[in-house]
């Protein structure tokens, strides 16, 4: 069965923006099988809402819809292109449901397009609970005892039944928000509650919990003519209970004998085949651990999270190969990539292990609860590969950026035997290094194997490395035990700690290959990861491919985190591809196996690995190259530049010295009065006692966080003395040698500008301006391209400024300026010489390939030779809206105030010739339901109440009915506006609380001087309005430009549909 | 601790490892060859087909589920020695009875490990399959030793383990209501001819209903046909199977019988060249478990367990001899079916263990030979 010749043109469907349970491994999927499909010579449409993304790029597909993911859109888009088909299953949870939607209507049939990948038979029976039981057992596999219901009372009876614990997971949800584990009556009521509020359809299944059996997953793929293979089994460190995208992950399997094993491929393989589905699949399963008995989880019928991590764990192309087979090839018909030689019909065979770590948000998000669950918290992950599984493990810890080198967390080390029981019961993200302390202290595994049921053999692999560690520090540091202690993954850097020495000799690292097949056949993979062998297969691969190119290394961003999230990696790819362009042999080293960038196929050559100098510094001997790149990697790149510097490592772009001049407080402000540019007055303190002094020298309100900052971490506006105090307690304990710095806090106008400089010119390809005023975190605020509010003389000066900076701090390369405009008056808030988030969003509205231009001018090309002027480059005639978007539901006791420190996950963009239809775009795309009548609820701090009037009376005209605290009431009232006071959420009677839960109110504008504490009566009310799904605009900014859009005709089926493939070509000079 | 092994290669290369498992006391020889699978040490272990072979592990953690009894394919281990990156020391699975050097040092099964399985398999997926010596000598080698390693060949395989004597087995009664064998009742008797057979061919034919007789593999045809079988079975086991002259000749007589014969490995090659076709050695085998075959009568692909170092030349078979299993990888013959005779083999493991369990429909289709030609039988006497 090959290519299905009727096709011609298929309809892709993203998985819109970045949300924890759905992050960047859709970006990988979705452009693997964007590539898969044009090399076929098939046209491609692609609609995601998400601006950040590979995958949205022109070259990409031939129309790229930047758009609200709805069906109403999708269905105009349908009219307009007239795709053939739909491709379902590569984009998600959205993409999916979004397909089924149109396809249950009858829309696709109608007009005559085919569903590809899954029907929505198939789909059913793996999502809706009742379907999935039924098809579990009529094809005998066992489920766990459960009922499906939509009412509380349901819920309740079926646990009396089977007996508590149970689990309620809500149907048809992300990443299983809304879920949790009840053990008591009390307890689910309030689940189920929860549960059945947050499931689109109000349906919720409630279980008997087997918390502590073994989790298992299958990866599998089966071809139109019923051919199936597993890709990849997946075993998870933590027993189920936690979600799986929380859990560290071991792959392939290690604790299961042929016998389970073989049980669970049967039963893996059984399942898709009754399902029908052709394409990837993942099945989830738990076993119990003293028998054969086991249970199906959950089957997801596309390709996942855990498809991504099992393409980059064997080598796979899991996205690809389902992509072909959807458009008819049969799996014997599509060749290994990898081998060159072999066909993708056959299950990878691994000569390594690999080990995932997520990424938790809890550094920045101290007040959200930390306990790991049903519902997944963590918002992107590490992975590792090594020969051993200490190894790995330690790789993939110290990769995961959370300042460690090694399992001992000195906070566990503190801790007494009670608290670290009590740690390692709470079941939180750090529980592996409670464990680990708790070994360390002499704890036995079996006691600690009845405490949280982790499998004894990753148990006895912990003591490993605490009787390697115990070894470092005891016994004289020889060859053997220091390579004994890398081969199982200690840094150089902890064995230093760890034996006491300053120096050591450095062992390097060999390369091994990951080929999928255990060297049985001959690949050509440029893929590695170090091991400690004699042979090393990088050296060998590289001198027999030799070419005459200059070899160039490209430093990845790692995990996905609050802060920086998927845009760096589409800069860190659009900068390989450049360099190859220009005729380099690239060279990619990161260790986030959801990205486009660790795709084997990226560069010339992979790494996988963690971002740390020595396991950088061991990649660069083997490569030799002529410069390493860190300006496209985040902050996780840019760390580096100052170490390898040292080093002598060559660094293209702008050198080190600038990066740090940008960053060095002292240095940036002498620069700043040299170049007599203004900025909010400030200083640097070291402890509470002088942060005092220094806020009441500069007057509250003040800005305030650490020396070196990454998304805002740790900074906040403080208000008072109390705020001082709370706010260095917090940031002393995380780091103790950090400096803080406390600046004025200016309100005004923020803008941001993004200009590439080659060291004479500077092209400033746009001014953005945002919509809410200093003080909410540029990632957090609605960015609007092009500015609309500034003077000319404002614009000139931004534009002189900028070149002025970009110019001074010798920038080669991207540049990322952040402006405040106060009382008329221009200052800078932060300049960061490297690509920033809005890079991908200004390049696809504007069509400057900004990181192509980067890259080529750290080649040592000029603007001028690459035809661009100077300056400001010409607005294009549309409107650009970067709106972020938050994962609040999934992270419990989180404040949604919007302030300096970040708190999205990601971003959509909304593009329209209308400023305020492309606003009206980009709100709809971050999930606003626009609605135009109903309630408001206004509840807001003293120094907003004067601004207040204003927006309460544009609702109030738009026909909705008001609703304040007694406070705000009161002022409201004065100014003549009917208003319906509301009782605090303490008070009997109607109050905050009973009001949002009532439904009568569609939008809360929600401000409060003090935030943060979970305990506070304004965060609860912030947070009861994200359970409800109630929009809730902490920025008045933010509820003042909701309120100008609400009060336009703009609906989803007049506004403009723009492919930005047309919109970029006449952007060139 | 400090004890160190040595592996040198027939081609000159050695490696120093650690030993475990039983202490080496003489050195070892034998053929070296890597197997892929990532689970079933124990199944490869307990393989006959394995003997006289030192295997690599290339999944570099071996042991991780210890040792299970159950999970046993023979008695012993017949392999020479095994060859891995490293051993767990503290096995997990609620079925382990201890240490995968626990069990290699009571079957006295030397092991080496803290060696780089990898460039070992590289050498012989470059090479083809080589001989080796475990040995407790330090380097150098002399070229003797290397003549002396090159000389070994694998010698009286089937005889070293097959069964010695006849034995019934009788399927389980109470496992008839979990069967799905359509045929349980017609209580088929299969004669295993035991070549150095795995015990999960029988386990797979009680399963079905059927009587099962093992026979050894010196019976000649007429004490076979004595028992009156209603199938022959011809099993696995090892070597080269061109050296099996008297049971290739027994083995023509045998099907000329026409009794409903189905060969597996060892027994599929067997009856190849009783057939008049030919075998080869191939480079360096197949051994794991992921070998995607294709059955050529409907298409379908289905993933395989496989351990041999021999297959049938397609070219070489009569054409009463259809080739309608293929490898997908290197497009070798993996399974024939016979028109003249009732009779079909493969070369995979349709009984898994260890491996993945697609084709265990295979031991249905043998039932269902039996079935027809029982029936057909029963029409012949009857127009008689």
């Amino acid at each position: 069965m090959p290519l299905n010749k009727s096709l011609k043109k298929i309809m892709v469907i993203g998985s819109g923006p970045i949300v924890i349970g759905q992050a960047a491994e859709f970006d990988y999927a979705g452009t693997q099988a964007c590539r898969a499909l044009k090399e076929e010579g098939l046209s491609v449409v692609l609609v995601n809402s998400n601006p950040a993304t590979i995958m949205t790029d022109s070259a990409m597909a031939d129309s790229v819809y930047l758009e609200p993911l709805n069906t109403d859109v999708l269905k105009r888009i349908i009219l307009k292109e007239k795709p053939d088909s739909i491709l379902s299953t590569l984009g998600g949870q959205t993409g999916l449901t979004l397909s089924m939607e149109l396809a249950r209507e009858g829309f696709l049939k109608e007009h005559g397009v085919t569903l590809l990948g899954a029907d929505p038979e198939t789909i059913d029976k793996a999502e809706d609970r009742q379907l999935f039981k039924d098809t579990m057992e009529a094809i005998g596999e066992p489920v766990i005892p459960s009922s499906v219901t939509e009412t509380v009372q349901g819920a309740l009876s079926f646990a009396k039944e089977c007996g508590y614990p149970v689990i309620v997971r809500p149907a048809f949800t992300l990443g299983g928000s809304g879920g949790g584990i009840a053990s008591d009556e009390k307890e689910l009521e309030e689940i189920a509650e929860n549960g059945l509020r947050q499931s689109p359809i109000t349906q919720i299944l409630v279980e008997k919990c087997i918390a502590g059996w073994k989790e298992i997953e299958f990866e599998v793929i089966r071809d139109g003519a019923g051919n199936c293979i597993t890709v990849c089994s997946m075993e998870n460190f933590d027993p189920v209970g936690i979600h799986t995208g929380d859990s560290i992950v071991i792959a392939p399997a290690v604790t299961l004998a042929d016998r389970e094993y073989q049980m669970l491929r049967s039963a893996a393989l059984n399942i898709i085949n009754a399902m029908g589905i052709e394409g990837g699949c993942n099945c989830q399963f738990a076993l119990n651990p003293e028998s054969f008995e086991y249970a199906v989880i959950e089957v997801n019928p596309r390709v996942s999270r855990s498809s991504a991590l099992a393409s980059k764990a064997t080598g796979y192309p899991i996205a690809r190969v389902a992509a072909k087979i959807a458009i008819g090839y049969r799996l014997d018909e599509i060749k290994n990539e990898i081998t060159g030689k072999t066909r993708a019909c056959f299950e990878p065979a691994l000569d390594y292990v690999v080990v995932k770590f997520p990424k938790w948000p809890f550094d920045k998000f101290v007040y959200a609860k930390r306990k790991l669950g049903t519902q997944m918290k963590a918002t992107g992950e590490v992975m590792a590969i090594g020969q051993n599984f200490e190894q790995a493990l330690l790789k993939a810890v110290r990769g995961a950026e959370l300042s460690l080198d090694s399992l001992s967390m000195p906070e566990m080390e503190e801790k007494s035997d009670q608290e670290l029981t009590d740690k390692i019961l709470a079941e939180d993200d750090e529980r592996i290094f409670a464990l680990y302390e708790a070994l360390r202290r002499g704890v036995s595994v079996e006691t600690l194997h009845s405490m949280t049921m982790v499998d004894e053999w990753f148990l006895y692999k912990l003591k490993n490395i605490c009787r390697i560690e115990e070894k470092l520090k005891t016994s004289s540091l020889d060859h053997e035990l220091l390579l004994e202690a890398k081969k199982y993954g200690f840094p150089d850097s902890a064995i230093r700690r760890l034996c006491g020495k300053e120096e050591i000799p450095h062992i390097p690292a060999s390369y091994k290959m990951v080929d999928t097949c255990g060297a049985e056949f001959e690949a050509e993979t440029p893929y590695f990861y170090a091991a400690y062998d004699k042979e090393d297969e990088a050296s060998s691969f590289i001198d027999t491919h030799r070419s005459k190119k200059p070899v160039v290394i490209v430093l990845g961003s790692g995990p996905i985190r609050i802060g920086q999230g998927i845009e760096f990696d589409y800069a860190c790819v659009h900068c390989v591809w450049s360099l190859k362009k220009a005729g380099c042999e690239v060279v990619i080293i990161n260790n986030n196996p959801e990205t486009v960038s660790t795709d084997f196929n990226t560069a010339d050559r992979l790494y996988f690995e963690p971002l740390t100098p020595d396991d950088v510094m061991d990649v660069i001997r083997i490569e030799k190259p002529m410069g390493v790149v860190t300006a496209f990697g985040g902050q996780t790149a840019i760390r580096l530049a100052s170490f390898l510097t040292q080093k002598g490592v060559p660094l293209l772009g702008t050198c080190a010295d600038s990066i740090d001049a940008a960053e060095d407080r002292g240095r940036f402000e002498a620069l700043l009065e040299k170049l007599n540019i203004k900025r909010p007055s400030g200083d640097t303190a070291t402890n509470t006692q002088e942060a005092l002094c220094i806020a009441r020298r500069l007057g509250y309100p003040v800005l305030m966080r650490p020396s070196y900052v990454l998304g805002g971490q740790n900074m906040i506006i403080a208000f008072s003395d109390d705020d001082i105090r709370e706010y260095m307690k917090i940031i002393l304990s995380h780091e103790k040698n950090n400096l803080v710095l406390i600046d004025k806090y200016l309100m005004g106008t923020e803008l941001e500008v993004d200009a590439i400089c080659d060291g004479k010119d500077v092209l400033i390809p746009g001014i953005m301006e945002h919509i809410e005023r200093a003080g909410v975190h540029s990632g957090d605020s609605i960015a609007v391209y092009p500015a609309w509010n500034l003077t000319r003389e404002q614009t000139d000066r931004i534009v002189s400024c900028s070149r002025l900076l970009a110019l001074s701090l010798h920038t080669k390369g991207l540049i990322n300026i952040q402006y405040v405009i106060h009382q008329g008056e221009l200052y800078v808030i932060e300049v960061n010489p490297r690509a920033s988030r809005t890079v991908p969003y200004i390049s696809k509205v504007t069509g400057i390939p900004m990181v192509d231009l980067a890259t080529r001018i750290m080649l040592g090309e000029s603007l001028s030779q690459m035809g661009f002027l100077p300056g400001l480059f010409p607005a294009p005639g549309y409107y650009a809206v970067k709106v972020p978007v938050f994962s609040f539901e999934k992270l419990s006791g989180l404040d949604t105030q919007l302030g300096p420190e970040m708190k999205s996950t990601g971003e959509v963009l909304g593009i329209a010739r209308d400023r305020k239809e492309a606003l009206f775009k980009g709100l709809v795309s971050a999930g606003y339901t626009m609605a135009k009548k109903g309630g408001v609820l206004i509840t807001v701090r003293d120094s907003d109440k004067a601004e207040i009037d204003s927006i309460a009376s544009k609702y109030a005209e738009l026909g909705f009915s008001l609703y304040a605290t007694k406070g705000t009431a009161r002022i409201l009232r004065q100014l003549g506006l009917s208003v319906t006071a509301i009782n605090k959420m303490a008070e009997e009677g109607e109050n905050t609380k009973t009001m949002l839960e009532s439904g009568k109110i569609q939008y809360i504008i929600s401000t409060s001087a003090k935030g943060r504490t979970p305990a506070r009566d304004s965060v609860k009310i912030r947070r009861i309005a994200v359970e409800h799904g109630i929009p809730c605009l902490t920025s008045l900014d933010t509820a003042d430009a909701l309120a100008d859009i609400l009060s336009q005709d703009y609906h989803l089926n007049n506004v403009e549909l723009v492919d930005i493939c047309r919109l970029s070509s006449k952007a060139r000079v | 601790m400090d004890e160190k092994v040595y592996l040198v290669l027939e081609n000159g290369e050695y490696m120093e490892g650690i030993p475990f498992g039983a202490p080496l006391k003489e050195d070892v020889d034998a053929e070296m060859v890597f197997t892929t699978a990532m689970t079933g040490y124990l199944e490869m272990l307990t393989d006959p087909s394995y003997y006289g072979q030192m295997v690599i592990q290339t999944f570099p953690l071996a042991g991780n589920y210890g040792m299970i009894p159950s999970d046993f394919e023979s008695r012993e281990i017949h392999l020479s020695a095994l060859i891995c990156r490293e051993w767990c020391q503290n096995p997990s699975n609620f079925r382990s009875a201890g240490t995968l050097d626990f069990f290699l040092k009571r079957q006295n099964i030397p092991g080496i490990c803290g060696v780089d399985t990898r460039s070992l398999t590289k050498q012989i997926r470059q090479y083809g399959t080589m001989n080796a010596r475990l040995t407790r000598k330090a380097p150098p080698y002399s070229d003797r030793e290397r003549k002396e390693i090159q000389s070994f060949r694998i010698q009286n395989a089937v005889s070293a383990s097959t069964c010695s004597k006849v034995t019934r087995y009788e399927p389980c009664e109470a496992s008839k209501n979990s069967s799905s064998s359509l045929y349980w009742d017609e209580k088929f008797h299969v004669a295993v001819w035991d070549f150095g057979a795995k015990q999960n061919i029988v386990r797979e034919l009680l399963k079905r209903g059927c009587v099962v007789t093992e026979v050894p593999a010196f019976a000649d045809a007429e004490e076979i046909l004595s028992l009156s079988p209603d199938g022959i079975l011809l099993s696995n086991g090892p070597g080269d199977p061109k050296e099996n002259t008297e049971i290739i000749r027994q083995l023509k007589k045998l099907v000329s019988c026409s009794i409903p014969t189905f060969g597996i490995c060892l027994g599929h090659q067997l009856l190849a060249l009783s057939q008049g076709g030919e075998t080869e050695k191939l480079k360096y085998g197949h051994r794991g478990a992921n070998q995607p075959v294709k059955d050529l009568e409907t298409g379908q692909i289905y993933m395989t367990s496989q351990n041999h170092g021999y297959a049938v030349k397609s070219a070489s078979l009569p054409e009463n001899a259809q080739v309608n299993f293929l490898n997908l990888n290197d497009l070798t013959c993996e399974g024939i079916s016979y028109t003249h005779i009732p009779a079909f083999s493969v070369q995979f493991h349709p009984e898994a263990c260890a491996g993945p369990k697609d084709t265990e429909f295979l031991f249905d289709r043998f039932l269902k030979l039996m079935h027809d030609n029982r029936q057909k039988q029963k029409e012949e006497t009857v127009c008689l």
